[in-house]
């Protein structure tokens, strides 16, 4: 398989987050160093704060202040930080159950090695010096051997000034994406200006560009078959508003177009021609522009249209 | 053993619209979760199972929301499950919360679904930057737009016909509450002045983007004897799926959709959709999609869809009103669009969709699709209990 193409796929993106009020008063607790808590129906007091019963579902409004001290019930050292995580050197994923709360907050501890961290040591919070209102305006935990803070949590309002009402949540995914056997042949064959699509053994469709299976009788398909350069615009749209990332003056000409022996159209833009004067049946060939993987257009041939009959069917 | 009738008696939804800031994710579900509660008479510890769908987890880049959402929707120490079929998710979540009861394997389901497009990027979750692929040179509405003009093409249908629609479902949309879009001042010139974004569709024929969040409580006959107001009855409801591309491939009239329509017929013994159905919610987020729906869904004949719209039949005081809410066209929190049919259509039968009800509606339709128009969803109900 030394002939299928791989590349990077990088999808990112920053999300924006509505917080509601609970969350609203946690991150804007932190940015003022304040562990807001929610009080559940039993009495507990979870921390962080959800806005709902885990057990009866009720809304749970009654907020609470607890300690910045607390202990480690859990954890799992870390030996290779990524990008965005909390440290940059070696550290431990901890769950510490601060004083005053019943439920464990997910944060990182700056210990030297695994060897300093145990479960059930004693932490406190270690505040970020720039606080936005984050569950980062906690820069992470840190070892402390001080008093412990008090047992009961005190009532809050969870009113701020200036409140935090929504957080940017950068969202990042790598990947690397195979192109598989079909589509990698077809796209060598374009990279000669030639259109390749495979046949279905079963059904005779040509499949441009071709998946490598037929999606109708679900078997392999290797049969190749050239198609094109030649065909016909089955339908259209004119686009008028500029699409984001794409570099083109509108209006443009968006179309389906039938290569010559393909059984189903594929899509491309098409120029040489006014965008008003684009019609159903249009005949077309592709532009080629240096370097590209893909025609840069298809432009009119100069034949005459298709009639509708012949190519009703690829619509 | 027969399967057991399925009764909905709750429906909630939010008020839809452009961005819902002061609530998080949770707290909006859980609106439309109470509001189906309050209509049901029930508390959460009456269900015993949650049903949820929503558009792909890129769309607001929470990854499995459903997990983060049990404690909104009461769901801790129940059955949850997620349904995930792009834009028909709202409908085929119900119908497989329908199914559950049916099977009489829960009795009494809370099935939900939502978006919050207005922290979503729809686009970006759609269009990833896959390698070597040609890029989409449209946009959303450009790969909607060339099917339009084939339809426009095979059926000689003049080109206002679009307008007529979005001119109805926006004015259809003012009699409803809960729908996103409020343009009182609407006029048909103003629809047919509206640009065009993708030739032949224009900005005012497109559906928005919305926040919102829709939830329906499905319960058996024991439940529905229970239910303080009259439940709608599910009469038929099936889901059909194809290939996004593939040769042959209708996208004027896909025939998964055609397939899915002719089970929920003949599940509901409907030999004539026309005059036996009195109200149609179905899923049109660009205007010409109603007629071309009307001929997939068998309400008329190949290339006879737009006449139907031309004539008002589709209007609220046609004889075959379509989209009484206001339609996909005034409220599109895309997840939840296909519940809100559904649910529209329950409203219908059960007397209880105020200002936009149409008098008398027995029987009424519920339908979603999405994806390439790959996957169909759609649901029959009724004032009465199923024969049987």
């Amino acid at each position: 398989m030394t002939d299928v193409l791989s590349a990077p796929l990088v999808v990112e993106f920053p999300f924006t987050r509505s917080l509601g009020p609970v969350q609203s008063a946690f991150l804007t607790g932190l940015r003022e160093r304040t562990v807001l808590g929610v009080r559940a129906d039993d009495g507990t007091v979870l921390v962080p704060p959800v806005e709902y019963d885990p057990v009866t579902a009720n809304e749970l409004r009654e907020l609470v202040e607890v300690a910045t001290t607390g202990t480690v019930t859990t954890w799992a050292w870390n030996p290779f930080p990524r990008r965005d995580q909390p440290l940059g050197t070696p550290f431990a994923w901890v769950l510490v159950r601060l004083d005053g709360a019943a439920t464990a907050l997910l944060h990182a501890l700056d210990a030297p090695g695994p060897d300093a961290v145990h479960t059930g040591m004693r932490v406190r919070i270690r505040w970020a010096a720039t606080r936005t209102g984050a569950i980062t305006d906690i820069a992470c935990f840190e070892p402390y051997e001080g008093e412990a803070g008090p047992d009961e949590p005190t009532h809050h309002d969870g009113e701020f000034t200036d409140p935090v009402t929504g957080i940017v949540a950068p969202a990042r995914l790598d990947y690397v994406h195979t192109a598989g056997r079909a589509q990698s042949a077809y796209l060598k064959a374009l990279a000669g200006h030639r259109t390749v699509g495979e046949r279905c053994p079963a059904c005779r469709k040509v499949y441009v560009p071709p998946r490598g299976a037929c999606p109708t009788c679900g078997i392999a398909t290797a049969e190749q078959v050239e198609v094109g350069p030649r065909g016909t615009v089955t339908t259209f749209c004119i686009v008028n508003i500029k699409a984001k990332n794409l570099d083109i003056e509108v209006p443009y000409v968006y179309a389906h177009i039938a290569l010559d022996g393909a059984d189903l159209a594929l899509h491309g833009r098409i120029a040489g021609i006014p965008y008003d004067q684009v019609r159903m049946g249009l005949r077309v060939e592709p532009v080629w522009a240096e370097g590209a993987a893909h025609p840069d257009h298809y432009r009119p041939t100069g034949e005459p249209d298709a009639d509708y009959d012949t190519y009703k069917e690829l619509v | 053993m027969p399967k057991e009738p399925v009764a909905v008696v709750g429906i909630g939804q939010t008020k839809h619209v452009a961005a819902r800031h002061d609530v998080s994710i949770a707290g909006l579900v859980r609106e439309a979760a109470v509001r189906a509660l309050e209509d049901a008479g029930l508390t959460w510890s009456d269900i015993d199972a949650v049903v949820i769908g929503k558009a792909p987890d890129f769309f607001e880049g929470v990854m499995m929301p459903e997990l983060y959402l049990a404690d909104a929707l009461g769901a801790v120490g129940k059955p949850m499950l997620r349904v995930h079929t792009a834009g028909s998710v709202g409908g085929s979540t119900a119908l497989v919360a329908a199914g559950l009861v049916a099977a009489r394997v829960h009795r009494t389901v809370l099935t939900l679904a939502f978006e919050k497009q207005s922290e979503s990027n729809a686009m970006w979750g759609l269009s990833l930057p896959v390698p070597f692929q040609q890029p989409l040179l449209a946009g959303a509405g450009g790969f909607f737009a060339p099917h339009v003009r084939a339809y426009m093409r095979r059926t000689g249908a003049p080109d206002t016909v679009g307008s007529l629609v979005a001119y109805k479902d926006r004015r259809n949309a003012l009699k409803n509450p809960y729908a996103h879009i409020h343009d009182a001042d609407i006029t048909l010139e103003k629809v047919q002045a509206s640009p065009m974004l993708w030739d032949p569709i224009r900005y005012s024929e497109t559906c928005p983007s919305s926040d919102g969040a829709c939830a329906m409580i499905l319960t058996d006959r024991e439940g529905a004897s229970r239910a303080p107001h009259p439940p709608a009855w599910v009469h038929g409801g099936a889901m059909r799926s194809e290939p996004t591309l593939f040769a042959g491939k209708d996208f004027v009239s896909p025939q998964a959709g055609k397939d899915c329509a002719a089970d929920v017929y003949r599940q509901a013994r409907i030999t004539d959709p026309r005059r036996e159905i009195d109200a149609v919610e179905m899923y049109v987020p660009f205007s010409w999609y109603e007629p071309m729906w009307l001929e997939n869904l068998g309400f008329a004949g190949e290339g006879e869809g737009w006449k139907l719209t031309e004539a008002g039949v589709t209007e609220l005081d046609g004889d075959l009103p379509v989209n009484p809410s206001g339609g996909v066209l005034s409220t599109n929190p895309i997840g939840a669009s296909g519940m809100i049919r559904f649910a529209e259509a329950a409203l219908q039968v059960r007397g209880r969709a105020g200002e936009h009800q149409i008098d008398g509606a027995t029987r009424a339709v519920g339908h979603a699709y999405g994806g390439g128009a790959q996957f169909f969803a759609m649901w029959l109900v009724g004032s009465q209990p199923p024969p049987g």
